[in-house]
C-alpha cells in the first residue's frame, strides 16, 4: 500500500512506515547500521527540530500532529526570521545551549516577518558552522517561482502545508522518518555572532 | 512526478549495482533508472553528451542516486560541479554511499547534496530504502521546475 498524497487524498490506513518496513518485521536494521556506527552522529529521538513559523494557528496543528504521529523529538519554535537567526547564532535567550540545542532539521516557512525564509534560508547557507543543517521549506506558498527559488538559496525539501490535520500528521511522520531516522545528518556547531556594524 | 520520472545511479561496484536494479524491481518502481559508473560517466550523462545525446533514450533525470567513491571523478567533484550549472538546479541529489564518515555527510550536504544515505547490507533494506528515496522524492516532494529556472 503507497501512501497518496494531496489533501483530497484518503486518510490511509496505516502510518507511512510500516509501508516501507513490509518485508522486514522488526524494521529496526535499517535504522540500526546507522546506530551502530561509532562515527555517525547517532540520530534518534532526541534529535532536535526548530520550526520556523510566525501563524499561531499552523503551530498549535504543528504541534498536534507532532503529538498523534507519535514524533517525540524535542521541538524549539521561533516565530520570524530575526529569531531564527538569534536561535542559531545564540543569541540573548538563546545563549543557553543546554536549552537552545542546536537543531538536526529546521522546518522553515517562507512568508515571515522580520527577515522572510528566503532570507534566513541563503543566512544559513552562508555561515560555516550550520550551511550544511538539512532545511526542510513548509510553507503554505505552492508558486513555482517560490519552490526554485528555496531550491536554489540551498533548501534541501520543499512541501506545500497540508490543509487539514490527518494530512499535517501523515506529513509530520515522513519527515521524522525520512530525516531524523533514514538520512544521516551533519554535523553542526553555532556560527560565531556576527559583529553588529556601528 | 509520477512512474515516468527518470532516475540516475552513479555507482561503480557492479555488485551495488546489481542489487539497486533488483531493489527497484521487488519494490515494483517503474520509473526508469540509467546507470552510470563513474563521476565523468555522470556528468557526460547529465550533459547529453555522446553517448548519452539521444535525450529520448537517455532522459534528463529528477533524482540522481550517488555513490562517493568513483574512480577518476568522485561524488564530491559531481557535486562541485553540478552547483555550477544552473540548468540542473531543479536536480534532486541524493548521496547514496557506503561510507559513513560524518565528515563526508558534512562535506555532501556543503556540497549541495539534498539528502545522504548509508547503503544497506541486505536485500530488504535495499528494497525499503529505494522505496523510501522514490517514494519521498518522486511522489511526496515537490519538485522545482526546470523550465522555471531563472526565473
Amino acid at each position: 500500500m503507497r501512501l497518496r498524497w494531496g489533501s483530497n487524498a484518503p486518510s490511509p490506513s496505516a502510518p507511512f512506515v510500516s509501508v516501507c518496513f513490509r518485508n522486514s518485521p522488526h524494521g529496526s536494521k535499517f535504522q540500526k547500521q546507522a546506530d551502530f556506527s561509532k562515527e555517525v552522529r547517532v540520530v534518534s529521538d532526541t534529535s532536535v527540530i526548530l520550526i520556523v513559523e510566525d501563524r499561531e494557528d499552523d503551530i498549535l496543528l504543528m504541534r498536534r500532529a507532532f503529538e498523534r504521529a507519535s514524533v517525540t523529538n524535542p521541538i524549539q519554535i521561533v516565530r520570524d526570521g530575526e529569531e531564527a537567526i538569534a536561535y542559531l547564532i545564540g543569541e540573548g535567550q538563546y545563549a543557553n545551549r543546554d536549552e537552545y540545542p542546536l537543531p538536526n532539521l529546521v522546518l522553515l516557512d517562507l512568508k515571515l516577518p522580520r527577515k522572510d525564509g528566503f532570507e534566513v534560508l541563503s543566512w544559513i547557507r552562508s555561515q560555516p558552522g550550520i550551511r550544511a543543517l538539512p532545511v526542510v521549506v513548509l510553507t503554505s506558498s505552492n508558486q513555482i517561482q517560490d519552490v526554485n527559488r528555496a531550491y536554489q538559496l540551498g533548501a534541501n525539501s520543499f512541501f506545500v502545508k497540508e490543509l487539514d490535520f490527518q494530512g499535517t500528521v501523515d506529513l509530520s511522520k515522513l519527515l521524522q522518518t525520512y530525516w531524523l531516522k533514514k538520512t544521516l545528518t551533519p554535523e553542526a556547531s553555532r556560527p560565531e555572532r556576527k559583529p553588529r556594524a556601528s | 512526478m509520477n512512474d515516468g520520472a527518470t532516475i540516475l545511479l552513479a555507482e561503480d561496484r557492479e555488485d551495488d549495482v546489481i542489487l539497486v536494479q533488483k531493489a527497484f524491481e521487488k519494490g515494483g518502481i517503474r520509473n526508469p533508472l540509467f546507470v552510470v559508473r563513474d563521476g565523468q560517466e555522470a556528468i557526460d550523462y547529465l550533459t547529453g553528451v555522446f553517448p548519452f545525446s539521444d535525450r529520448d533514450r537517455f532522459p534528463v533525470p529528477s533524482l540522481l542516486l550517488l555513490d562517493l567513491k568513483m574512480p577518476r571523478v568522485d561524488g564530491f567533484d559531481v557535486l562541485r560541479w553540478l552547483r555550477t550549472q544552473p540548468n540542473l538546479a531543479p536536480l534532486r541529489v541524493v548521496v547514496l554511499t557506503s561510507s559513513q564518515d560524518i565528515r563526508d555527510v558534512s562535506k555532501a550536504y556543503q556540497l549541495g547534496a539534498n539528502s545522504f544515505l548509508v547503503k544497506p547490507l541486505d536485500f530488504h533494506n535495499t528494497v525499503a530504502m529505494v522505496e523510501t528515496i522514490t517514494d519521498y522524492w518522486l511522489r511526496m516532494n515537490l519538485a522545482a521546475d526546470a523550465s522555471a529556472v531563472g526565473q
